[in-house]
């Protein structure tokens, strides 16, 4: 197996060599292609690559990127954001959350180039070792990790979770669809399942969330 | 993943022609479900056309006092516009039973409507999928087919439809509005929108090449009590075993539409004639047919314990 020095070049390499030969050809115009569906292996382009901008953290960046970038691996990757996970890459775990125009999504599921002109937020634009996030010093408190890896998609997860219930957004534990949800355990735990922990940290993350959420709302939780 | 192009729809038509006459190409929208496809190449688009900037992202009241759903309404737009929550409530449970919240920021509707099956045998690149690879064989006949369909099954397949949201569309009887790529549009029932799999599994629905889905229209409200139940193996971000949509009309009637139990969202009108008789006879009626496995037997009596359950609710208020 080579060693991962090694296969971080390769892959250097590659992208250059991918740039290089996509602004060669120039993008393609999709009609431009007139092969029939039995030969659609064949109909696949060179290495295509495109470029986006977009604020990160309220940075301004313009990438240009192979059109198959995740968001994900963009902001790892290019960016060299690693705050943002990458667990299972399908959308399934939530490691990779960040907030994307005031919603939060899976980076993982997203391609960079679609998102010209949007407001990223990554756990790096919440809060800094120095200054932390109320949710980071919270899930600090209360212990809301074990190996931490889960933590940065919870954190931005949770954040979002608050500002969604403040909106009235119901959940699938909401009981009436037409009254505004509760700041409730049970619908900070429905909220928060697209997150998995494989520390099981959920109870002590919950008791983080209900922390905070009841600092800004100044009520009981 | 493979390659491929990408241009950013400006023109409806546009893309429709587009899309008809470039083999091997995809619209996307939120891409949840196609970009995991890609990843693993079990869709594997030579160019892609981004259709979120063509605008169909309003829920507007339509002339005849129901809601017209744009293409790209996000699900959690959908399950929290004031009107979808007061009068087709199914329809937002459902919605709010389906994914997590961060996947229901970038689903939309259309693209919910369009997800393929999460059948594992069609995740699995090395094992044949008549749906995957057109007459490979199954590998879910004889396999593990504890999430399976029941009623609607071939030879050639036994996958289910993977949609919550689809299920209370087929309940309310929407109707899926599209533009064709010689740019003329037309209304498709959802009833004829899925297909059931046959000898042909791999055409899951009846758009054509190049078709593009701009809104789904949902019919006046129908008043009653709605209710959307989903059995699954944990409590939240999971699949359906079985899910129930039911409406109880204020003259007792009432509908059903069932999820994870066929290639399509299943219902079946003949059997709510029964509905005076109860939840056992509609179930009956419902299920009739269905081809069982082992592992999946017990979806049968699943789905008329669940709707059982949901008329008891309802009774209650």
């Amino acid at each position: 197996m080579e060693p991962i020095r090694d296969l971080k070049l390769t892959r250097r390499s590659l992208l250059i060599a991918g740039a290089v030969s996509a602004s060669a050809m120039a993008v393609p115009q999709a009609g431009a292609q007139s092969a029939n569906a039995a030969d659609a292996a064949d109909t696949h382009p060179n290495t295509v690559s495109g470029g986006v901008s977009f604020t990160v953290n309220d940075k301004p960046v313009t990438l240009e990127l192979d059109t198959r970038t995740s968001l994900l691996d963009a902001l790892r990757e290019h960016l060299h954001l690693t705050g943002t996970k990458k667990g299972c890459d399908q959308g399934q775990c939530g490691a990779c959350t960040v907030i994307v125009d005031g919603r939060r999504i899976n980076s993982c599921l997203s391609l960079a180039i679609m998102h010209e002109g949007a407001k990223i937020t990554t756990i790096e634009g919440l809060g800094t070792p120095d200054q932390l996030h109320p949710m980071q010093a919270a899930f600090v408190k209360h212990d809301g990790f074990q190996c931490g890896y889960c933590t940065p998609g919870q954190i931005c997860s949770a954040v979002s979770v608050i500002d969604e219930i403040r909106q009235g957004i119901p959940s699938h534990v909401t009981g009436d669809l037409n009254v505004k949800p509760l700041l409730s355990v049970d619908e900070i735990r429905e909220r928060m399942s697209g997150n998995i922990c494989r520390c099981g940290a959920y109870s002590n993350i919950v008791e983080a969330i209900t922390e905070v959420a009841a600092g800004q709302t100044g009520g009981k939780a | 993943m493979k390659a491929f192009t990408y241009q950013r729809a400006t023109s409806t038509a546009e893309a429709a022609a587009t899309a008809a006459r470039t083999p091997n190409t995809r619209f996307i929208a939120g891409g949840t479900n196609l970009l995991d496809l890609m990843k693993l190449e079990i869709e594997t688009p030579a160019a892609l056309i981004d259709v979120n900037g063509l605008g169909f992202d309003k829920i507007e009241a339509t002339a005849d006092g129901g809601l017209r759903v744009g293409a790209l309404v996000r699900n959690t737009d959908l399950a929290s516009d004031a009107r979808v929550r007061q009068d087709y409530a199914v329809l937002s449970r459902a919605l709010l039973a389906g994914a997590s919240t961060q996947l229901r920021n970038k689903a939309t509707t259309a693209g919910n409507l369009l997800q393929r099956t999460r059948c594992p045998y069609f995740y699995d690149t090395n094992q044949p999928c008549n749906k995957r690879k057109p007459g490979s064989g199954c590998s879910a006949i004889g396999g593990y087919t504890r999430h399976h369909a029941v009623v609607g099954t071939s030879d050639a397949c036994i996958a289910t439809h993977p949609s919550d949201m689809a299920i209370a569309m087929r309940l309310l009887d929407a109707e899926v509005e599209t533009v064709r790529a010689d740019g003329s549009m037309r209304t498709i029932p959802i009833a004829d929108f899925h297909r059931l799999p046959g000898n042909t599994p791999q055409i899951e629905t009846a758009l054509e090449p190049g078709e593009l889905i701009i809104s789904v229209k949902l019919p006046k409200p129908l008043g009653g009590v709605h209710a959307y139940r989903k059995i699954r193996d944990r409590a939240s971000y999971a699949f359906a075993l079985v899910s129930v949509a039911t409406v109880i009309l204020p003259n007792g009637a009432g509908r059903v539409a069932v999820g994870g139990v066929a290639h399509k969202p299943w219902r079946v009108e003949a059997a709510e004639q029964a509905w005076p008789q109860g939840a056992r006879a509609v179930a009956e009626r419902l299920m009739a047919g269905a081809r069982t496995t082992d592992d999946n037997a017990f979806k049968v009596p699943l789905v008329h314990r669940t709707l059982a359950a949901a008329i008891a609710d309802a009774k209650k208020g």
